[in-house]
């Protein structure tokens, strides 16, 4: 049995705990609303782009003028961009990016194909170095990023894009949390090149089909804009990332406070419980002492 | 007054300016052009360059890069990598952008990219001038 000493200590380090968790509870909601903020302006952009593709897709036959739409015909050498979170502390985030992508490399690499992988974030790399260490081909680190730019994101594009006209990839796929509450993120898979086109409604607003003129020529303008499109996939996945990772971490510090409470309590009650013990035991030693007097 | 006609400027970040204008005048691909109401259906990559705004307010003049520009009769979208109006452009920044686009002019393959990078170079230039 504990001494009450050693109770008493059980119980201020906990409450240390707690008061940390509780903290971390509320700066990762405050991140959580801004990284909200950030990501529903970033939805017009992404929103408008996806309509101008979907017109121009349907519109154009000859796909295979854009090359990032047509691929290179082939799918031995895939690329998986994985992107996870800097720290840790955010309930199942890393773990389960990292499961997805480690099962799609797994069926990939048991297919016979290549597998290359970027990853972006340190705890995804450090959670699948030991199996797949051997794949990588770059590290992007943002952790210096307070907040993340479209540049960010370009950046990881144009070198996509580099590896691409290289020839050093077939298929790339973008591997991402999606945020699709403060209890649910889900982990995606998104093939980014060859590109898909988002299907169907061809102009809603505008009523009358309209005619538009291009320039350059159609195929140009599509090339350009699949292009374009690269980056802002990624950078909506980024930003669908941040979000997830405090929603994520939101919820894991409230059940690490919660717990940490109920902790408090049980110890609390052993406390008292000890304490009563003693004082009995000493008081039923005086009484004995005194009556064989 | 002339007439007006709904224009939004989209970045990846933020929708930068939406609300009516009279005219804005676009850095295509091919050729600066200008966009009033009732313009014809037209779609058009935009080379970087200096966008100009008229609206009832006034005018404004806006930094963009790559991106496109979709034109209809009564409305005008631009998406665009970046945009940053040219009054924001000092400093640092414009040595900044001054640079970049110097790196671009290396790097530049063809004949094409080299004139873009070289436009967009003369235009920061006449910026830091003026400024």
């Amino acid at each position: 049995m504990a001494s009450l000493k050693d109770l008493r200590n059980r119980i201020s380090s906990v409450k240390a705990t707690r008061k940390i968790t509780k903290a971390m509870q509320m700066v990762a909601a405050a991140k959580l609303r801004r990284a909200q903020e950030v990501a529903t302006a970033a939805r017009p952009y992404a929103e408008r782009m996806d309509q101008m593709i979907a017109n121009l897709g349907s519109r154009v036959t000859d796909k295979g003028s854009a090359p990032l739409l047509a691929g290179t015909g082939r799918d031995n050498v895939h690329l998986m961009v994985v992107m996870t979170g800097e720290r840790g502390l955010a309930g199942g985030f890393n773990g389960n990016i990292s499961k997805l992508a480690r099962q799609d490399a797994q069926r990939l690499l048991a297919a016979g194909k290549t597998v290359k992988m970027i990853m972006v974030g340190r705890k995804g790399a450090e959670a699948l170095k030991r199996e797949l260490g051997e794949h990588y081909i770059d590290r992007i680190d943002l952790r210096a990023v307070r907040q993340i730019a479209f540049a960010n994101a370009d950046e990881i594009a144009q070198k996509l894009l580099r590896l691409y006209e290289a020839g050093e990839f077939d298929v790339a796929t973008l591997y991402f949390s999606e945020f699709k509450s403060v209890i649910k993120q889900v982990p995606t898979a998104l093939q980014l090149i060859p590109a898909k086109l988002p299907e169907g409604k061809a102009e809603a607003a505008g009523g009358a089909e309209a005619i538009h003129q291009y320039e350059p020529s159609e195929e140009e303008v599509l090339g350009d804009l699949v292009t374009l499109n690269i980056s802002t996939q990624i950078f909506r996945g980024l930003l669908e990332n941040v979000a997830s990772f405090y929603g994520a971490q939101m919820s894991a510090m409230d059940s690490a406070t919660r717990n940490a409470g109920e902790m408090i309590n049980k110890l609390t009650l052993t406390y008292n419980r000890t304490r009563q013990a003693m004082i009995t035991k000493e008081l039923i030693e005086i009484i004995s002492g005194a009556e064989a007097v | 007054m002339a007439a007006t006609f709904n224009f939004e400027l989209v970045t990846p970040e933020r929708l930068l300016f939406s609300g009516q204008v009279e005219q804005v005048v676009v850095p295509g691909a091919e050729g600066d052009f200008a966009v009033l109401a009732g313009h014809s259906p037209f779609i058009s990559t935009i080379r970087p360059g200096l966008l100009e705004v008229t609206s009832p307010e006034g005018r404004q003049q806006l930094l963009v890069k790559k991106g496109v520009a979709e034109a209809d009769p009564d409305r005008l979208t631009i998406l665009a990598q970046s945009a940053v109006s040219v009054e924001d452009l000092r400093g640092d920044r414009l040595a900044n952008e001054l640079k970049a686009a110097e790196a671009q002019l290396a790097e530049a393959k063809d004949d094409h990219a080299r004139m873009t990078a070289e436009g967009l170079i003369d235009l920061l230039k006449r910026i830091q001038l003026k400024a």
